[in-house]
């Protein structure tokens, strides 16, 4: 296998991982799969995380190293990368829609301040109404806040803009 | 007589990286305690979450100090192995809990400050600290508007509400002076001066409060000493705790 082949396919294979806390979404579909660098022997993997204290990066890590293991590349060296920060913009089109079908409501795009700070319009995931409120802005994740829609009546994640 | 404590020899940026560092774990290890004891469960929720990225946020400065000091030191050496004195967090930060409107004003008075000092971090020199500090700041600002809303939601409620949160800022204003302490200036350049700092600090907080119909209270005597490690009594039963397993099991891991 050539050096480039060899590292789309690790590539590959350690982007299949998954979100331990959405299962739904791979790291390469949340954008924390950041680099592969093949050298000589030893593979190298950086990650990032989506908050500080993100206590999913150690499973991650761990996830990485049995799976490539098991695939037969060796243990890789795990690298935790801060730059650039993760934003939520890093979340595919693809990972957006496979959030709204597992009942999570995907970030609004261009995150940053605005985001933040301004007046969020989140559709519901489930019927997909604007009639929507905030019930607690941290939710079961570090990445999630709390909400309801006044439409079904059905309580829902947001993935919040970061 | 057997030690687990460690003593660093402190270059002017590791103490620099140690201090922040400890600021985030104190007050992410007191938002802790509010597990199981938070008014209502969304608070619960929030109080954790907040103390979570604050403890990440150490554990980026105390890994960074790790690496400079190039001892083969870890993360945790530096959490669970240094005595009170060794710890250079702000006084304000290990003050207890007390109440639920406490709490909240001191992460406001802490949040007004940290999130334009990671933003004015971010354009340090030093790649390291430039990228921990991004990562921070989308933090600290979502803090800052956490704590802001309560703040007004309590000084603006009832009588009760109103009478216990400005209790809390006279109770903890004399801890805020500490803030602006200026850096060692072998560090110039480097990092952000917190000096530069206190028009911003003093102008969101003069935004709160007017709405919150809180009065800021008047700059008398500030207490200080955390930098050097002279602490008040709450930091040595804080680690008590927070380094109990460590020091009674010296190695133990998972």
């Amino acid at each position: 296998m050539s050096e480039t082949a060899r590292r789309a396919e690790i590539w590959r294979v350690a982007g299949a991982v998954c979100d331990p806390e959405i299962p739904v979404l791979t790291i390469a579909d949340m954008g924390v799969l950041r680099d592969v660098r093949v050298v000589g022997e030893v593979i190298e993997i950086d990650i990032t995380p989506t908050y500080s204290g993100c206590p999913a990066m150690n499973m991650i890590a761990l996830e990485l190293e049995t799976t490539l293991e098991a695939a037969g590349f060796g243990r890789p060296r795990i690298n935790l990368v801060l730059s650039p920060a993760w934003t939520t913009d890093f979340l595919t089109d693809d990972a957006r829609e496979k959030l709204r079908a597992y009942g999570i409501a995907p970030p609004a795009k261009a995150a940053g301040r605005r985001g933040l700070f301004g007046v969020e319009h989140v559709p519901c995931p489930r019927c997909g109404s604007y009639l929507t409120e905030e019930i607690a802005p941290f939710g079961s994740t570090s990445c999630k806040s709390l909400w309801r829609c006044q439409s079904c009546r059905e309580p829902f994640d947001y993935f919040k803009c970061h | 007589m057997a030690t687990t404590s460690i003593t660093v020899q402190a270059t002017p940026l590791l103490a620099y990286l140690l201090k922040r560092a400890d600021d985030a774990l104190i007050l992410g290890h007191r938002l802790s305690e509010w597990c199981g004891a938070a008014p209502l469960m969304e608070e619960e929720m929030a109080l954790a979450n907040m103390g979570l990225d604050l403890i990440g946020q150490a554990r980026a400065l105390y890994g960074y100090a790790a690496e400079r000091e190039g001892a083969g030191r870890t993360e945790d050496d530096y959490a669970y192995r240094r005595d009170e004195r060794a710890f250079g967090n702000l006084l304000l930060l290990e003050q207890p809990n007390g109440d639920f409107a406490q709490t909240m004003v001191r992460q406001l008075l802490y949040s007004a400050f940290i999130d334009p000092y990671w933003r004015a971090l971010m354009t340090s020199p030093d790649a390291t600290l430039a990228a921990i500090a991004a990562k921070s700041e989308k933090e600290s600002a979502y803090h800052l508007r956490h704590a802001s809303e309560w703040v007004i939601r309590l000084g603006d409620g009832t009588a009760e509400s109103h009478r216990r949160a400005q209790a809390a800022l006279e109770r903890l204003w004399p801890y805020t002076g500490e803030l602006f302490a200026p850096e060692d200036e072998a560090l110039v350049g480097l990092v952000a001066n917190p000096p530069t700092l206190r028009a911003a600090w003093r102008e969101t907080l003069s935004r709160v409060l007017a709405q919150a119909t809180l009065t800021m209270p008047t700059d008398g005597w500030m207490q200080s000493g955390g930098r050097a490690g002279a602490h008040s009594e709450h930091l040595g039963h804080l680690l008590a705790e927070l380094q109990y397993l460590p020091r009674t099991y010296p190695g133990a891991v998972w």
